[in-house]
C-alpha cells in the first residue's frame, strides 16, 4: 500500500500515532520555530502547524511547515478556507508539496471576529469539505478544480477536524461521514475533556462503519490551571470542559494545578488507547510545548 | 425589503454643512418600513438639523419631501421641482435609490443619509434580520428554506462548523446557528437525507464576484 507520509505509514501499520502542535510566531522569527522543533522532535510522529489560529496574524503555516521539513520533523500543515479563495488554496497546496510538506489538515478556520483584525474581510469561497475534496482530487485524479491535468500532482495525506462537543450532536457523525466521503484519511478531534460524550460519538461513528474508513486521533490539551479550564469552557467556542474537571483542578493548590492538568491529560490518553476506533492522540499543548515530551514518555507512547 | 439605518447625526451635519438650501428626500417603500427614511424620519431629521445649525449659529433652509420610491424613474420625477430649488439633496434612500437619483440628476449633489445594510425582514417589532445575499443562484430548496450563504458566518454549505452551540453561532450569542435551523427544519420536513447530500463549491460568478450585475429582460426592452 502506498503511504503518503511517515504519519500515514505509522497509522497504516496499526500503531498508535502521536501528533503535536506548533503555533507559528507573531513575527518573522525562525528561532521561535526552531525552539519548538527542539521541544517536540523525537517525541511525536508529526506536528500540526497552525494557520493563523484564532484569526491572529502569524507567520504562514506553509513557511513554518517548511522550517520543520528542513529540520527533519514532519509537519501537518493546517489550512483554513477563511483567508484564501480556491485559486490561492490550490496554488498554496502545490507550493507546500513542492517544499516537502506531505500532510494537510483541512479546516474552516476561526472567524476573524475573534482575532486581532476583526475588520478583515473573510473569504469562505469553498468550505472545509470542499477543501478536502480539492486536495483529494488533486492527488488521486491529478487535476485541479478546473479539471486541468497537473504536471506533478501533490500527494498529501489528508486530514480533517471533528468536534464531537459541538451541537447539534446528532449531526456530528453525519458531518464526519461527509468529510470521509470527501477524502479525509485522518481526523483530529477537538480537545477531549468530556470523555462520556466522546465515547458516545465514537460509538456512533463505529456503528456507521466510519472508524474503519478513517484514522481518528483524539485531541488532548493539558490544562495549566483551573482558570484555564474555566476559560476554555466559557469562552472558547465548541469546547466542553465538564464541571468535574474544573472542580478537580480547583481542588489542588495553585502550584500543583499544572501537574494535575498533566495527570488528567495522561488519564485521557490512557482511555483513548483502549478505545476502539481511536488510532492515535493529538497533543495540543498550547504555548506549553515543553511538557509534550514528558506526556509522551509517561503515557508510554515512546 | 432592503434595510438601512440612519447615519449618525454628526456625520450628516458634516455632509450637508457646505450647503445653504437642502432637500431631505425620503423614500416611501423599504426604508420607510424599517423606520429609516419615510416621512416621519425625514421630519425628525429635518428638525434635528435645523436645531443643530441654529446652535452653531448657521443658517440652513431645509425642505422636506418623500416620494414613493427613489429607485424608480417614474417616482423620481415628482422630486424635480424641489431639487431645482435647492443646492443639495440628502437622500434617505438605500444605496440604489441614491444612485438612481444621481443617474437622473447628473448635475446635482446627492448625499447619502442612510447606511444601507441588507436584504432582510422584520423578524420582531423593531428587529430586522438579514436573510438573503442576492447571490444569483438560489439553493434554498435543498436547505429547507434557510440560507447558509447568508446566515452562516462562514457560508458553510456542508454542515455546521465546530462553533455551533445550543443552537447559537460562535460569533454572537444572539445569532442563531443557520445550520442548527436547517437541521431542525429538514427534520420537521422529514428531508434528513438532504443533510447527507454533498454540496459542491458554489459558483460565485452569479454573485458580486462576477462584477456589477445586470438583469436583462429582453421581453421588456423597448
Amino acid at each position: 500500500m502506498k503511504t503518503y507520509s511517515n504519519l500515514h505509514e505509522k497509522l497504516s501499520m496499526g500503531e498508535f500515532a502521536v501528533t503535536g502542535e506548533c503555533g507559528p510566531p507573531r513575527g518573522a522569527s525562525k528561532e521561535v520555530i526552531d525552539k519548538k522543533i527542539n521541544l517536540l522532535q523525537g517525541f511525536v510522529d508529526a506536528v500540526n502547524v497552525t494557520d493563523n489560529q484564532t484569526a491572529i496574524v502569524r507567520m504562514s503555516s506553509i513557511a513554518a511547515s517548511a522550517h520543520l521539513v528542513a529540520a527533519g520533523l514532519e509537519p501537518v500543515m493546517q489550512m483554513v478556507v477563511r483567508d484564501r479563495n480556491r485559486i490561492a488554496i490550490q496554488s498554496d497546496i502545490m507550493g507546500a508539496y513542492s517544499l516537502g510538506i506531505k500532510n494537510i489538515l483541512c479546516l474552516s478556520g476561526d472567524h476573524q471576529k475573534f482575532g486581532s483584525q476583526p475588520d478583515a474581510m473573510n473569504v469562505f469561497d469553498i468550505d472545509s469539505v470542499n477543501l478536502i475534496r480539492t486536495v483529494r482530487d488533486m492527488r488521486d485524479k491529478g487535476k485541479d478544480m478546473s479539471g486541468f491535468n497537473l504536471d506533478v500532482a501533490p500527494q498529501m495525506f489528508i486530514g480533517a477536524a471533528a468536534n464531537p462537543f459541538a451541537d447539534p450532536f446528532e449531526y456530528r457523525v453525519i458531518r464526519l461521514a461527509k468529510k470521509i466521503d470527501a477524502g479525509a484519511d485522518f481526523i483530529q478531534t477537538q480537545c477531549i475533556y468530556n470523555m462520556d460524550r466522546f465515547k458516545e460519538w465514537i460509538r456512533r461513528a463505529d456503528n456507521e462503519g466510519l472508524t474503519e474508513k478513517v484514522y481518528i486521533l483524539g485531541g488532548v490539551t493539558p490544562l495549566r490551571s483551573a482558570g484555564m479550564a474555566r476559560y476554555m469552557n466559557n469562552k472558547v467556542a465548541g469546547m466542553d470542559v465538564p464541571e468535574s474537571i474544573i472542580k478537580r483542578m480547583d481542588g489542588v493548590d495553585k502550584k500543583s494545578q499544572a501537574d494535575e492538568g498533566i495527570k488528567i491529560c495522561l488519564e485521557t490518553i490512557e482511555e483513548l488507547k483502549e478505545l476502539k476506533g481511536v488510532h492515535g492522540v493529538h497533543i495540543m499543548a498550547i504555548e506549553w510545548e515543553e511538557v509534550v515530551g514528558q506526556i509522551v514518555e509517561q503515557a508510554g507512547l515512546k | 425589503m432592503i434595510t438601512a439605518g440612519q447615519k449618525p447625526i454628526n456625520e450628516i451635519i458634516e455632509l450637508v454643512e457646505p450647503y445653504k438650501k437642502l432637500l431631505i428626500l425620503g423614500c416611501g417603500t423599504c426604508v420607510k418600513t424599517c423606520f429609516a427614511g419615510g416621512e416621519d424620519e425625514v421630519a425628525v431629521l429635518a428638525s434635528a438639523l435645523r436645531l443643530s445649525f441654529k446652535k452653531m449659529a448657521r443658517s440652513i433652509e431645509i425642505e422636506e419631501l418623500t416620494i414613493e420610491r427613489q429607485c424608480e424613474n417614474e417616482f423620481i420625477q415628482e422630486a424635480s421641482p424641489g431639487i431645482a430649488r435647492n443646492d443639495a439633496i440628502l437622500s434617505l434612500a438605500c444605496g440604489a435609490g441614491v444612485q438612481a437619483m444621481v443617474k437622473r440628476f447628473a448635475k446635482e449633489v446627492v448625499l447619502p443619509g442612510l447606511n444601507t445594510t441588507f436584504i432582510g425582514i422584520q423578524e420582531n417589532p423593531g428587529i430586522f434580520t438579514e436573510e438573503c445575499s442576492g447571490c444569483g443562484d438560489c439553493s434554498l430548496a435543498i436547505f429547507g428554506g434557510i440560507c447558509p450563504v447568508t446566515r452562516c458566518a462562514k457560508k458553510l454549505l456542508n454542515g455546521p462548523c465546530g462553533g455551533s452551540q445550543k443552537g447559537f453561532c460562535e460569533i454572537d450569542p444572539d445569532t442563531q446557528c443557520a445550520w442548527h435551523l436547517i437541521i431542525e427544519r429538514l427534520t420537521t420536513l422529514k428531508q434528513q437525507d438532504n443533510l447527507k447530500t454533498y454540496i459542491p463549491p458554489k459558483n460565485w460568478n452569479t454573485s458580486l464576484s462576477g462584477g456589477p450585475r445586470k438583469l436583462i429582460r429582453e421581453d421588456h426592452i423597448i
